[in-house]
C-alpha cells in the first residue's frame, strides 16, 4: 500500500515537473511582467507532494513495512525509534529522495522569495532547476526506486548497519544535503543569469542568501560527520582525508570562495564571470562527489551496495550538466579587464579565492588520482594524509596571515596599513607561541608557524570583535566566522602536537603504567541490550602528578541484525581534553588490545566549527531582515 | 584564435576526465573482499623475500593448494595464528604456504621467524603494502586459500582460528 502511494506520488511529481517547464516557457512568451498564478500553484503542489512522498517512506520505516525492499534491507522491527527514522536516509534510495526534496523546496522558495527580480530570470532559474529535479526523479523511479516491493513479504528486516546507528550520523545527511544539494539553486540561477544577461549587483543579491544558507549547513554537516567518525570509527582522529570526506569538502571550498567573491560583485560590480564559474562549479562538484562515492569507483564507508548502472546514470547526468554549463558559459563570456588596485579589499578577496581554489585542486587531485593511475597505468595507489598535510599545511600559514589582514583593507584603494598594530599582534602571537612551547614541550618548526599564524588571526579578529561590539560598523557575522576559523586551526595545531597515543595489551586486573599515567583494567562484564549484546570493560585512569581518577567503559558490541561487531570508544571529555579508550579482543586469549589516547582541546575544535557556521547563519538572518 | 584554443583544451580536458571516470566505472576493483571467493587471482607479482626474483602466478600453479598469508613481525594477532600455520605446514603435504611479509623491516621479520619457527614454503616481501592491495587486503593478518587454477576458495580475515584450520584441512585432503 505505502509502496503504491510512494510510486504514485513520484510519478505525479514527474508530471508536475514537466508541466512547470511547459507553463514556464509559455509564460516567457507573454508580455505580462508577473509570473502566472498557475506556476506558483504547481510549485506548491510539487513541494507538498514530494514531502508527502518522503513522509510515506518514513512511515514505512516506522511501521516496519518489510514489503518494501529499502525498508527490508535497512531496518529491523527492534531498532530504536530514532534510527528507524534516520534509516530512511541511511541508504542509497532514501537519500536520493532527500536530494529530490531539497531540490524541490529550494526551487519553490527561490521562486517565492525573489519577487523583485525580473520575470525572465526567475522563470529560467525555475526551468533549469526543474530539469535537475526531473533528472533525479527519473533516476529515483527507474533505477533507485525506494518503493520497490519484495515478494513474499519477509517477516523481519536485515537491520541498519550498526555503525550508522548514532545520533550525529542521524542528522549528518540532512544537514549536508541542505548544503550541497542547496547549491543546485545557484547553479540554476547562474545558468538563468547567463541566458537572460541578468548580471551584476542585483544578481548577486538574488543568490547570496542561498549561498550563505547552503554554506552554513554544509559546514555543520561536515562537522556532524567528523564527530561521528571520532566517536564511532574508533581511530581517535576526526579527519582522515577519506574520499568521502573530501567529497564534502570540495563543494565547501567552492562555496567559501563564492561567498567571498559575491561580496565583490555586490559592492563593486566586478568579477561577474568568476562568480558564475564558482556557482556552476559548486553544484558540479557536489554531483561529482556523489558520483565518486555512490558509483563504487572509490571505496569508502559511504559506498552502498555497488551497482555500476547507478554510477553510469550519475555520470551521464553529470556530463550533460557540465557540457550544458560550459557551452553556455563560453557563448556568453566576454573578456572584461578588471582594474584592481593591489591594495584594496577586492584584491584581498581575490587572494582568498586563489587559496580556496588551490585547496580545491589539491584535494580534488588527491581524491581522483587513484582512479586515474588505475585506469591509465593499471597501478593501484592510495593517496593518504601525508600528501594532504605536506601540501596544505604550509599554505595554511600564509592563508591565515592574509585572512587577518584582508578584512581591514578598504574598498577600491586603501590608503595605509595599520602596520603598527599588526606588528604588535604578531609580536604577541610569537610570544604566546613560545609560552605554549614552554608550558608543554617543543614541536616542529612548521607547527610553530601554524600556531603563530592562527594566533595572529585570532587576535586580529578579537580586535575586530571589540570594535564591532562598540558598534563601529564592523560586520559581526564575518568577525565571528573568521575568529572561529583562527581558533579552529589553533586547536587543531595544539591537538595534533600534544596528543598522547599508546597501544598495549592487558587482561583483567592488570595495570599499565607509562609516563605519569596508570591505566588499570578493573572489570569486564557482558550485558544484553535491545538490539545488541555488549562486552563492557572498566578502566581506571590515574595520573601521579594530578588528582586524576577517571573510569572509562569501552565496549565491544555484537549486533545480530545484521550480525556485526563494532568497537565503541569510551570518551571522557572536558573543556581541556578528551580521554579516549578503545578495546578489542585478541582471539583465544584473555588479553585485550587497548588503545589509549589523550586528545587536548577536542571540544574546542567542534565548538570552533559551530561558530564558523554560526557566522553564516547570522549574516543570513541579517540579510533576510533587510530584503524580505 | 587564442580564445578558441583555450576553449578547446578545456572541453578536451573535461572529455578526458569523464572518459577516465567511465572506464573506471567498468573496471573491476577487487577491494571488496566479500565477492572475492570464486574469483581468479590475476596479475600476481611479488618480490621474493631473500632471493632476487619475482614470485608470479606460474609459481603458485605448481602447488595443489596455496595459502597466501599476510603477516608482519609487529602484528600481535599474527603471533597468535603462527602455531596453526606451523601445524598446517607440517601436516598437509598438499598445501604450500606463501607468506607475504607486509610493511615490515627485514631484520624484525627474520627474528620473528627465528623465534617462533618458519611455517612458510616461500616468503615474499611487500615492504610498502603496495602489492597486497591487489589481493584486497585491509589489515593483517589475512590469508587467502587458492587452488592450482588460482581460484580463491576462501578468504580469512583476522588470525587463522581452529575452525579455519579444520576447514583448510578438509579442503586440501579432499584431493
Amino acid at each position: 500500500m505505502l509502496s503504491n502511494i510512494g510510486n504514485t506520488l513520484l510519478s505525479l511529481n514527474i508530471l508536475i515537473g514537466i508541466s512547470i517547464i511547459y507553463f514556464s516557457f509559455k509564460n516567457l512568451n507573454n508580455s505580462k511582467t508577473l509570473i502566472g498564478k498557475k506556476i506558483y500553484h504547481l510549485c506548491l503542489f510539487q513541494s507538498t507532494f514530494i514531502i508527502i512522498c518522503f513522509l510515506t517512506l518514513v512511515s514505512a520505516f516506522i511501521v516496519s513495512d518489510f514489503s518494501i525492499i529499502t525498508v527490508y534491507q535497512n531496518s529491523h522491527s527492534l531498532k530504536p525509534f530514532l534510527y528507524k527514522i534516520s534509516g530512511t536516509w541511511g541508504n542509497h534510495e532514501g537519500s536520493l529522495l532527500l536530494w529530490a526534496i531539497i531540490l524541490t523546496i529550494f526551487s519553490f522558495f527561490f521562486l517565492f522569495y525573489n519577487k523583485y527580480h525580473p520575470k525572465n530570470y526567475r522563470i529560467y532559474s525555475l526551468i533549469i532547476q526543474n530539469i535537475l529535479i526531473l533528472g533525479f526523479l527519473f533516476f529515483l523511479l527507474f533505477n533507485s526506486n525506494p518503493f520497490s516491493m519484495v515478494s513474499p513479504t519477509p517477516k523481519e528486516g536485515l537491520g541498519l548497519n550498526p555503525i550508522l546507528q548514532d545520533p550525529a550520523l542521524a542528522i549528518h545527511p540532512p544537514l549536508l544535503y541542505v548544503g550541497f544539494v542547496g547549491s543546485s539553486i545557484y547553479f540554476s540561477a547562474a545558468m538563468a543569469s547567463l541566458i537572460t544577461n541578468y548580471s551584476g549587483k542585483l544578481f548577486a543579491q538574488s543568490i547570496k542568501n542561498w549561498v550563505l544558507i547552503s554554506w552554513s549547513f554544509q559546514t555543520l554537516g561536515i562537522l556532524a560527520g567528523s564527530i561521528w567518525a571520532y566517536y564511532e570509527l574508533g581511530w581517535g582522529g576526526f579527519w582522515f582525508w577519506d574520499p568521502v570526506e573530501n567529497a564534502s569538502l570540495l563543494p565547501w571550498f567552492a562555496m567559501s570562495a563564492l561567498l567571498h567573491s559575491l561580496i565583490v560583485l555586490e559592492k563593486r560590480n566586478l568579477l561577474y564571470f568568476w562568480v558564475i564559474i564558482l556557482c556552476l562549479l559548486t553544484f558540479i562538484l557536489s554531483v561529482t562527489g556523489t558520483f565518486l562515492v555512490r558509483s563504487g569507483i572509490l571505496n569508502s564507508v559511504h559506498t552502498f551496495a555497488n551497482d555500476p548502472s547507478r554510477g553510469l546514470y550519475i555520470l551521464i547526468f553529470l556530463s550533460l550538466m557540465i557540457f550544458a554549463s560550459v557551452l553556455l558559459f563560453f557563448s556568453k563570456f566576454k573578456n572584461n579587464s578588471y582594474n584592481l588596485n593591489s591594495n584594496s579589499k577586492e584584491t584581498f578577496i581575490l587572494i582568498n579565492n586563489w587559496f580556496m581554489i588551490f585547496y580545491l585542486i589539491t584535494v580534488l587531485l588527491g581524491t581522483v588520482y587513484p582512479i586515474f593511475t588505475e585506469v591509465l597505468t593499471d597501478h593501484k595507489v592510495s593517496v593518504g594524509p601525508p600528501f594532504y598535510n605536506a601540501v596544505i599545511i604550509p599554505i595554511v600559514v600564509i592563508f591565515l596571515f592574509f585572512m587577518s589582514v584582508g578584512p581591514r583593507i578598504k574598498w577600491i584603494k586603501n590608503k595605509f596599513y595599520n602596520l603598527n598594530l599588526l606588528f604588535k599582534i604578531l609580536i604577541a602571537s610569537i610570544f604566546i607561541n613560545f609560552f605554549i612551547i614552554y608550558l608543554f614541550q617543543g614541536y616542529s618548526l612548521m607547527s610553530n608557524f601554524i600556531i603563530i599564524s592562527a594566533l595572529f588571526l585570532v587576535f586580529a579578529s578579537l580586535m575586530d570583535l571589540y570594535k564591532s561590539l562598540k558598534k563601529q560598523n564592523i560586520e559581526l557575522p564575518r568577525v565571528i566566522s573568521h575568529l572561529a576559523f583562527g581558533f579552529l586551526i589553533l586547536f587543531i595545531g595544539l591537538n595534533y602536537n600534544f596528543s598522547i597515543e599508546k597501544d598495549f595489551n592487558l587482561k583483567v586486573g592488570e595495570k599499565k603504567v607509562f609516563e605519569n599515567y596508570s591505566i588499570e583494567f578493573q572489570n569486564l562484564k557482558l550485558e544484553d541490550f535491545k538490539n545488541y549484546k555488549a562486552v563492557i570493560g572498566e578502566f581506571n585512569i590515574s595520573k601521579s602528578d594530578e588528582n586524576l581518577n577517571q573510569s572509562l567503559y569501552p565496549e565491544i558490541r555484537i549486533y545480530e541484525k545484521p550480525s556485526t561487531i563494532t568497537y565503541e570508544a569510551s570518551i571522557r571529555s572536558d573543556l581541556l581534553k578528551d580521554y579516549y579508550i578503545t578495546m578489542s579482543n585478541i582471539d583465544r586469549s584473555e588479553y585485550y588490545n587497548i588503545k589509549f589516547q589523550k586528545k587536548p582541546f577536542m571540544m574546542w575544535i567542534w565548538i570552533s566549527v559551530i561558530f564558523i557556521s554560526l557566522g553564516g547563519f547570522l549574516r543570513f538572518f541579517k540579510n533576510a531582515k533587510k530584503y524580505y | 584564435m587564442q580564445k578558441n584554443i583555450i576553449k578547446l583544451s578545456i572541453i578536451s580536458l573535461i572529455i578526458f576526465i569523464i572518459g577516465v571516470f567511465f572506464i573506471g566505472l567498468n573496471k573491476s576493483s577487487i577491494y571488496d573482499t566479500k565477492d572475492l571467493v570464486g574469483q581468479k587471482i590475476t596479475n600476481i607479482q611479488l618480490d621474493h623475500f631473500s632471493e632476487n626474483r619475482i614470485i608470479t602466478g606460474e609459481d603458485l600453479k605448481k602447488n595443489n593448494f596455496t595459502l597466501i598469508n599476510f603477516w608482519a613481525s609487529w602484528c600481535a594477532p599474527c603471533r597468535d595464528e603462527h602455531a596453526m600455520l606451523l601445524k598446517l605446514n607440517n601436516d598437509e603435504k598438499n598445501l604450500k604456504i606463501l607468506g607475504v611479509n607486509f610493511k615490515d623491516k627485514k631484520n624484525n621479520a627474520l627474528k620473528f621467524l627465528k623465534d617462533l619457527g618458519d611455517p612458510y614454503d616461500d616468503i615474499a616481501r611487500d615492504e610498502f603494502g603496495k602489492y597486497s592491495i591487489n589481493f584486497g587486503i585491509y589489515g593483517i593478518p589475512e590469508s587467502i586459500l587458492i587452488n592450482k587454477d588460482l581460484i580463491i576458495i576462501k578468504k580469512f580475515i583476522g588470525p587463522i582460528s581452529k575452525d579455519d584450520y579444520n576447514f583448510i584441512k578438509q579442503i586440501v585432503r579432499k584431493q
